[in-house]
């Protein structure tokens, strides 16, 4: 038996004392960012560096370098924290390492290149929690990543780590913890949004055994990353909510199932299983109170359709992960058809919390019917990239503006897709105000356009759902006005079709069938009966599917076609793509705007581009194959996207009007 | 005649060697076949028939499983793996012009491996890396916020690596 091994919670209480004392809480800690999406920034190199430096200058025993789970902002990695101060530092580059080593940790000086500097006030911020993306946030389940090795269990039990398994263990009945879950009001963080309490109550009044606690990890939603990074920087925050869990309902088993893609999860997680299992949380006789729980690892094989939970449980036992009806439900007859409490990782994160800081505090927060926070992946068109944690029922525009940052290079936003590809395209496009400077004018407007825009839509399960999307796991891709809604509703249903696993046929048909009509109206093909086609095919689909896979497939084109209907019309009706997207009909112009860099013509694969150096350019329009490469490098958006046919209309205009740049300074107001 | 033998029997030993890990349980057959994989670089025939034999499973199941999951292919892979992220986040950013640029280039659709076994592309449908769309990944090495130019770089990077370790291993 190992000697670490925890034999009570008096023992785990002692352990926490000895950690806190032998703190040094004025010690240096540099602590790194090492997320995946710091890790392909290159905070690896970053690490390094601070390594060496310390080596050399013999400080280990005086400074330490942690590298930290995810800090949730992605987009401004590799992020670096020097502790006690709490001076956060972003886009590290190793080079810049080293200044940090020599004025900060050893001068005791800021490195103002580093700082965060508020793009809109300009002003200089010195601490994380001050800047703008994080002020509006609550970080109650992130929180603890900033602060932690997620390899070293002493850190998170130094944090009050599994002091509410203790608590649940030998204070609190099993029925006293669903109970105080069902009181909460905690629902499952994985989509469906099911009260977590009332599932855990169904799966104990079950009399069979063995039952089987399973944690979802096949995070397959693209664009979703908040599972991912809470497995990688605070693994044991979800196995002490699996324990708590599993004793509740009087389970001796749980499995993680997690995505391949992940490897840091997996690596992760490993090592913490293991950490706990020496520590006595894992295995038999938890802490000395005769309870036995122990958890097994499997890697997903990359099907979307595995985060359906028959579906991953049919994979769980070695088969091809294809859902079942759903007649008896899974608590009652699950994995090896015993029961089975499947819920998702952030899910059981929040069990602990609701232990420890007791149900009450956890309702207070969020909405009437959804509580507590919800973590989101903010990605695609937005100025802040990130994981964000924010509490239920803030507005789209909060998120979108205060914690996002608006849209970048000046565009507008244009649409919001919540819940993955089971989700819908909400519209956030605000009217453009007629008159500058009245703020009443603003709400007149869109009363007058009687304009439907959901930037102040509470943002939780109900709302979501009202307005034709859902929550789904949390992944919200914001779009722009670069963005077409034929386009993405067609990227959608693709993805679904190569995801559907063929069992039944609405999906596996007629998925393939939505997705050629809007192949055909994205080619400029399409008529009107193809829209009432599609609608009508979609609610078969919705109808008759046997999964929620296909059941929540049609979503985002009805979303599309509910908000976004004028551009479904310009598409079929003028044969014309408003965003510029669709390649069949769109025509690549140069208007004067352009400098004659030359970085178009060299991106060009088939040569269309023409043009002296610092002289206007053009597209010669029989050589262009649409492929957009040239629109992706202009800088001085000269490149424009017009109606098929239009490109030398705007390109002979452009030769009238285009006169050569006097200065650089010119070419960048021009 | 011998070399063959000695491979095969390499083959079934080492598929052993994988399901010994896990136990010959069919809930370990994923991360079995994926050993299997990270091993072969794809999923040989001859290796799942032997991984049938050692785990006692129907050929018919492991063949259902190597086929219905993303993750396998039964094709060999390339000697560079290059990697387009598709995830919405960096297909609202073009990622698709990043698709196309390397298809024509490398004169194979995404799925495929270019005829010299040089280079294999794919799609993936999300890395989780969305703040640098869009993205590529090069043999496991991360390529953000990708353009058309950087394409260019990072092929020419990819390719020069391995003739460099080709020239090395001849050296040797």
């Amino acid at each position: 038996m190992s000697t670490n091994r925890l034999n009570s919670p008096a023992e785990l209480a002692a352990l926490k004392q000895r950690l806190e004392k032998n703190r040094n809480a004025n010690k240096t800690v540099v602590t790194v960012c090492a997320g995946t999406g710091c890790m392909a920034c290159g905070c690896e190199a970053v690490l390094k560096t601070f390594h060496e430096e310390r080596k050399k200058d013999r400080l280990e025993n005086e400074v330490e370098i942690k590298a930290t789970g995810c800090h949730g902002f992605c987009e401004r990695g590799p992020l670096v924290v020097v502790h006690p101060s709490g001076v956060f530092y972003q886009r590290v580059k190793p080079a810049d390492a080293k200044l940090i080593w020599e004025q900060t940790v050893k001068g005791g000086q800021l490195v103002n290149k580093l700082l965060y500097r508020d793009p809109q006030s300009n002003e200089i911020i010195k601490h994380e929690k001050d800047i703008p993306f994080y002020k509006r946030q609550m970080r109650i389940i992130f929180g603890k990543n900033g602060f932690m090795d997620p390899t070293a269990i002493n850190d998170y039990i130094l944090l009050g780590g599994y002091l509410a398994l203790a608590t649940a263990l030998t204070k609190m009945t099993s029925e006293q913890i669903i109970g105080d879950v069902k009181k909460s009001g905690l629902r499952g963080r994985g989509g469906g949004g099911f009260l977590t309490g009332k599932k855990w109550a169904t799966c104990r009044a079950v009399k069979v055994d063995p039952k089987y606690v399973i944690c979802n990890a096949d995070e397959g939603d693209p664009g979703a990353f908040m599972d991912r990074s809470l497995l990688e920087g605070n693994p044991h925050q979800v196995i002490e909510g699996m324990i708590i869990g599993a004793y509740a309902i009087g389970s001796h088993e749980g499995f993680v199932y997690v995505r391949n893609e992940y490897p840091l999860a997996v690596k992760n997680l490993t090592v913490a299983i293991k950490a706990a299992r020496d520590y006595g949380l894992l295995g038999e006789n938890i802490l000395g109170t005769g309870f036995n729980f122990d958890i097994v690892i499997s890697r997903g094989g990359g099907a979307f359709v595995c985060g359906e939970s028959t579906a991953l449980m049919a994979s769980l036992e070695g088969k091809v992960g294809e859902p079942r009806a759903k007649y008896i439900h899974t608590v009652e007859s699950g994995l090896w058809d015993k029961p089975s409490n499947l819920n998702n990782v952030e899910t059981w994160a929040n069990v602990p919390l609701i232990i420890e800081r007791g149900a009450d505090w956890f309702a207070s927060i969020g909405t009437e019917n959804s509580k507590g926070t919800k973590v989101f992946a903010l990605t695609g068109r937005v100025n802040n990239t990130g994981l964000v944690e924010v509490p239920m029922g803030i507005t789209l525009r909060e998120i979108l503006y205060d914690i996002g940052g608006g849209a970048p290079r000046g565009k507008r936003f244009k649409a919001v897709q919540t819940g993955g590809p089971s989700g819908g395209m909400l519209i956030v496009e605000e009217a453009q105000p007629k008159s500058h400077g009245s703020p009443v004018a603003h709400g007149d407007i869109r009363n007058e356009n009687e304009a439907v825009n959901l930037l102040d839509l509470p943002v939780d399960f109900d709302e979501l759902t009202r307005v034709g999307s859902m929550m789904g796991s949390g992944g919200m891709i914001v779009m722009d006005e670069d963005s077409c809604m034929v386009d993405v509703a067609r990227y959608f249903i693709h993805f679904l079709t190569e995801e559907s696993c063929g069992k039944c046929l609405p999906c596996r048909e007629g998925l393939v069938t939505m997705l050629s009509v809007l192949r055909k109206i994205s080619a400029g093909k399409g008529t009107m009966e193809d829209i009432k086609y599609l609608e009508e095919l979609s609610q078969v689909i919705i109808d008759t599917s046997l999964c929620q896979l296909g059941g929540s497939a049609p979503n985002p084109v009805l979303s599309a076609l509910r908000y976004f209907r004028q551009e479904f019309l310009a598409h079929v009706v003028d044969k014309r793509c408003p965003a510029g997207v669709c390649k069949d009909l769109v025509s690549h112009a140069i208007d004067n705007t352009c400098n004659g860099c030359h970085a178009c013509l060299k991106s060009c694969p088939t040569s269309a581009i023409v043009g002296e150096p610092k002289r206007l350019h053009y597209v010669i329009q029989d050589k262009c194959i649409q492929c957009g490469a040239c629109y992706q490098i202009c800088r001085y958006n000269s490149i424009k996207r017009v109606k098929r046919g239009e490109g030398d209309k705007l390109q002979e205009r452009a030769r009238e009007q285009w006169r050569p740049p006097l200065k650089k300074v010119t070419a960048e107001v021009s | 005649m011998t070399v063959a033998v000695d491979t095969k029997y390499d083959l079934q030993s080492k598929i052993e060697e994988i399901v010994g890990e896990y136990g010959a349980k069919s809930t370990a057959l994923i991360m079995i076949l994926q050993d299997v994989q990270r091993q072969y670089r794809y999923l040989p025939e001859e290796a799942l028939r032997a991984v049938a034999k050692t785990m006692k499973l129907p050929l018919a199941q492991i063949y259902g499983v190597a086929t219905f999951y993303r993750s396998f292919t039964l094709k060999p892979k390339g000697r560079n793996h290059i990697c387009v992220c598709t995830g919405t986040a960096c297909h609202v950013r073009q990622a698709v012009v990043i698709v196309d640029k390397l298809e024509r280039d490398l004169g194979i659709t995404a799925g495929e491996t270019t005829a010299d076994g040089e280079v294999s592309l794919e799609t993936v449908n999300c890395l989780g890396a969305c703040a640098l769309g869009p993205l590529v990944t090069a043999n496991g090495i991360y390529y953000g916020n990708m353009t058309v130019t950087k394409v260019d770089k990072m092929m020419s990077e990819v390719l020069h690596k391995t003739y460099d370790s080709e020239t090395t291993e001849e050296a040797a």
